[in-house]
């Protein structure tokens, strides 16, 4: 086997942040046809009017903080922000709720704390989280699988015409936690929301996450550490806490694998290279936090879904993640961490 | 000695308690979700802040040193106690929703901090005069973060003033966007912090402007010891 001898310098590009983001927003392509396929043209509207609203905010604030606009806004930091914000809101999002979101985000999140490499939040969940707790019903409102016909939804989501009502359904996660009296088995004959092993609908999703993510880790833009340690953590929690298939269920490992945000949060938020830990092992440590503290949530918790909230925890625990995995230089002993005594 | 000019620049802007000092963040974050509440509490503050500087600085020359601290929260606690008895008596419901925040003021930083800073060095008309401008400066905060909150979360203003002004009050309450959603961050509590962080920014820029156009007017300064004070004035 040969390999290619490469003299330095290994420079690949010149904005090498551009390159990045826009692999990321190339691996979310699958996510998004699976989300319009299934979800109808919402997904799209939301997208475009999301990247409109998170380019305005971030073009203000640059200004505003008489930093250089051209140079920032050509990273696409604010359009992969705006994309993952658009495809974690419900597909008939109103026009203002994607509106406060991005804001919020983009303002709040990142700008706020001194633009992208400052933020110590994960911007779109800082964005997800403040409307989820604004706005339960909108929040909640996801349509039934090919429910919605396109022309309609684009004037709910404009407020011109509302859907008739009954058009939105509870998510599997949220009936499965308002569950008392049906089995397993008996959710996933009677009610639309589940499908074959997961969520109606969001188990495709779910795998054109999936699929993104692997073209990620194929170019190596992320690592594995920190995705495994959230699907693996989720794994574990969701087969030990697994009390079979009677109505006090929590699920299976296989549906929490396959349901709500799972593979979105697993290869598109936990890999967030600014506001997660930085070295391998610190990565694997942060992913095993977001996984058991989504099971924690999803299963025990107020809300029915939990990535954002386990995220926005994880992000608070980084620095300390951070500061006990530090790997041991090359001819340096191990670092001393902690506190000690007497000194 | 301290110009009456001077304490109420002081207690009003340039060493505001809530927004300089940062003192007293407990009941300015947990009770600023209504103008009401915050007025109630805005109140009761002011006045033990203006009895308690009156009395520290009547018995400044009596109280040892050594004990000075026991002896002023025993003061302090015992003002809290008549205010709180003062709500129960004449302004019930809302001695019921403030709940704890009322025994609090007896922690509160800002009342034991003047009494300590200020009232134990000055006369008691000075210490009256700064308690009612601390007690001023921090009531304007707290109220405008109450309205601010108030507004984005419910969309109205002055909503239940009869709870603290009795049943003429009783339909001061603007509603000014007709059909508001509600914004629940704003009353929930990062909706505290988030008012309190830009109020403070806000106060900063006003001041950086200042400095900025005072520089301009006189470029020239007198040469002055090169040691920078960083604290604040503690006066």
């Amino acid at each position: 086997m040969a390999l290619p001898r490469i003299t330095s310098p290994h420079a690949t590009g010149s904005n090498r942040t551009q390159q990045v983001m826009l692999q990321v927003l190339l691996a979310t392509v699958p996510g998004i046809l699976a989300l319009t396929w299934l979800f109808g043209a919402g997904t799209l509207f939301n997208l475009v009017w999301a990247c409109l609203c998170a380019l305005g905010f971030e073009a203000a604030l640059l200004a505003a903080r008489q930093r250089p606009l051209a140079f920032f806004l050509k990273d696409y930091s604010a359009l992969v922000t705006a994309v993952l914000l658009a495809l974690a809101l419900p597909p008939y999002s109103p026009w203002w709720l994607t509106l406060i979101a991005c804001g919020f985000a983009i303002g709040f999140g990142k700008q706020l704390y001194g633009g992208l490499g400052q933020n110590p939040f994960n911007p779109a969940m800082v964005g997800y989280v403040v409307v989820l707790i604004s706005f339960p019903v909108e929040m909640t409102s996801w349509p039934a699988p090919h429910g919605v016909a396109a022309l309609d939804g684009l004037k709910h989501i404009l407020g011109i015409a509302s859907l008739p009502d009954g058009w939105a359904q509870a998510t599997a996660l949220d009936a499965l936690k308002v569950n008392k009296s049906l089995t397993i088995d008996e959710l996933h004959a009677s009610n639309a929301a589940f499908g074959h092993f997961g969520g109606a609908g969001s188990e495709a999703v779910n795998l054109a996450f999936l699929a993104g993510g692997l073209y990620l880790l194929h170019k190596r833009l992320i690592t594995w550490h920190a995705p495994l340690g959230m699907l693996a953590a989720l794994f574990v929690m969701s087969l030990l806490f697994w009390n079979g298939s009677g109505s006090d269920s929590n699920g299976s490992p296989l549906f929490h694998l396959l349901t709500g945000a799972t593979m979105l949060g697993a290869f598109f938020i936990v890999t967030d290279p600014v506001s997660g830990a930085t070295s391998n092992l610190g990565r694997l440590v942060f992913g095993i936090g977001v996984g058991v503290l989504v099971y924690v949530i999803r299963a025990w918790g107020g809300y029915p879904d939990a990535v954002a909230f386990a995220v926005l925890l994880m992000n608070l625990a980084a620095p300390t993640i951070d500061y006990y995995t530090r790997p041991r230089s090359y001819g340096h002993r191990k670092p001393n961490s902690g506190f000690k005594l007497g000194e | 000695m301290t110009s009456y000019r001077e304490i109420s620049l002081n207690g009003l802007w340039k060493n505001n308690p809530a927004l300089v000092q940062l003192l007293g963040l407990c009941p300015l974050l947990g009770v600023s979700n209504s103008t009401v509440n915050a007025l109630g509490l805005a109140l009761a503050s002011a006045v033990v802040l203006v009895c308690s500087n009156t009395a520290v600085s009547l018995v400044r020359g009596v109280v040892n040193t050594a004990v000075r601290l026991p002896a002023f929260v025993m003061i302090i606690a015992a003002l809290t106690t008549c205010i709180e008895l003062l709500m129960q008596a004449f302004t019930y419901e809302l001695y019921q929703i403030l709940g704890i925040f009322i025994p609090l003021i007896t922690t509160n930083c800002v009342i034991l901090g003047r009494a300590d800073g200020f009232a134990a060095k000055h006369d008691p008309a000075r210490a009256a005069y700064d308690g009612l401008m601390m007690g001023l400066g921090f009531g304007l905060v707290l109220v405008l973060i109450g309205a601010v909150r108030e507004l984005l979360g419910t969309g109205a203003l002055l909503a239940n003033m009869h709870l603290l002004f009795g049943p003429i009050a009783a339909d001061w309450k603007l509603t000014l966007v007709q059909d508001y959603r509600g914004f629940l961050l704003a009353i929930l509590p990062p909706g505290a912090f988030i008012v309190l962080g830009l109020l403070i920014a806000g106060k900063n820029r006003i001041d950086q402007i200042a400095a900025e156009r005072a520089k301009a007017v006189a470029p020239e300064a007198p040469a002055q010891s090169r040691r920078v004070r960083v604290t604040g004035v503690i006066e």
